[in-house]
């Protein structure tokens, strides 16, 4: 391999994990997994949690699906991926119980949540049935960040504007805060400015 | 790949015999750590509780269909407090889990909030330290306050325990909780029978026959 087309590869594998942060974002951009990012939201804290258990599930379960692509059925292909999704939601749920009780009790009521994020499932559908092994790992990890870092972003704001405080650090403006932004319409309202805001930036 | 049924079948088969071989295996591996995890949090939480002591004993009591556990803590031999482990089913977004702890005089050391999914911001406020709602508990004995029937209760319902400001349901779901933890309290430290006065409101059973107003304090707002 020349060196010249050796940098062209990195380059490419770069571009697969970037993608999903910009041009691919999970949430602002291909829209998917609202509910999750509409639940979780309510805080930064929360926001960033359910994003990287979601890394974690999206990084694992593409690698496998990739692995084992060429060996379903098309027709049962969508019940396969299921199984391989859930049966990692429920390792990573158990090991984390075990091993981190403390992120496990801050984290715990999202975890099954996993199962049914949608983003999982259409990456699994989209790009790891049809890219190699270590490309799907690079493309759980891009749209992994990307979620995690709009989930973030999207937590931050509701948790300042609505109390008054970030990360759980309180900012001394809380009392004349507008709580409606950490009930259920301030996730709407939060998340459409926002994708106004990234779309336009994006484009540019 | 092409489909048949025969190969449909037979992957299926093998991947969910794969995974749930895998989950079996995780299982057992994390069953001992996530038991030794559940009992360390659980001696958290009565350590916080409770003043100091070395043993504890643990009964379960059912009141309103609901599950007590009362740990009596003692030490060299003597009662040094009880912690009850309480639970409502009122808060904004189902059930409420609390550790109150109770000096053999019936004092309230400390209250714990072990679960809550209230809402961020109004009812999570329970949890903080520093709260009204353990404010206006905390090291004292519960039969001195203002009680409504017979009950602790916020001062929107008549009784004299600050609620949390915008978080009414989550306020009368810890007091509700409280007050189940205190008639766990009392049987188990005074033998007196839990039953009657117990709180009706999470209970349909109980609106006709005593406690009309519990259930309409719940429910509005």
């Amino acid at each position: 391999m020349s060196p010249r087309l050796r940098k062209e590869v990195k380059m490419n594998k770069l571009k697969i994990a970037l993608s999903g942060i910009i041009k691919n974002n999970p949430t602002f951009v291909l829209v998917l997994g609202m509910c999750p990012t509409l639940g979780t939201t309510t805080s930064a804290e929360n926001g960033m949690g359910m994003g990287l258990a979601t890394t974690a599930v999206l990084i694992m379960s593409n690698l496998v699906i990739s692995l084992i692509k060429n060996l379903i059925p098309d027709k049962v292909r969508i019940p396969a991926f299921i199984v391989v999704i859930a049966s990692f939601v429920t390792v990573i749920q158990m090991l984390m119980q075990a091993f981190v009780p403390a992120l496990y009790a801050s984290l715990g009521v999202f975890i099954p949540l996993i199962v049914v994020n949608c983003i999982i499932l259409g990456r699994a559908e989209a790009f790891a049935s049809k890219n190699s092994p270590l490309d799907s790992m690079l493309d759980g990890v891009g749209i992994g960040l990307g979620f995690t870092l709009s989930l973030t972003v999207i937590g931050s704001v509701r948790e300042i504007l609505g109390s008054g405080a970030i990360f759980g650090i309180n900012l001394g403006f809380s009392d004349y805060t507008p709580l409606i932004f950490v009930l259920a319409p301030g996730a709407f309202l939060v998340l459409g400015y926002l994708m106004v805001l990234f779309n336009k930036l994006a484009k540019k | 790949m092409k489909s048949t049924l025969v190969n449909m079948t037979a992957v299926l088969f093998v991947i969910t015999l794969v995974a749930s071989a895998c989950v079996g295996v995780v299982n057992m591996i994390t069953e001992e750590p996530i038991a030794l995890a559940k009992e360390a949090a659980t001696k958290a939480a009565l350590t916080e509780v409770l003043p100091a002591f070395d043993t504890t004993e643990e009964q379960t009591l059912t009141i309103d269909e609901l599950p007590i556990t009362v740990y009596t803590a003692t030490k060299e031999g003597s009662v040094t407090g009880y912690a009850v482990q309480t639970m409502t089913k009122q808060g904004f977004n189902g059930v409420v889990r609390l550790m109150v702890g109770f000096k053999p005089d019936g004092e309230v050391v400390n209250v714990n909030v072990l679960e809550q999914s209230e809402t961020p911001g109004l009812g999570t406020k329970m949890a903080d330290e520093g709260n009204p709602l353990l404010g206006s508990i905390q090291g004292q004995k519960l039969e001195n306050k203002k009680l409504v029937d017979g009950k602790l209760a916020v001062t929107k319902d008549g009784g004299d325990v600050d609620a949390l400001t915008a978080a009414t349901i989550s306020s009368r779901a810890y007091v509700d909780a409280v007050n189940r933890a205190w008639m766990a309290y009392k049987s188990v430290a005074t033998g007196v029978e839990p039953t009657d006065t117990a709180s009706g409101a999470s209970n349909p059973a109980a609106v006709e026959t005593n406690e009309p107003e519990a259930q309409e304090g719940g429910q509005n707002e």
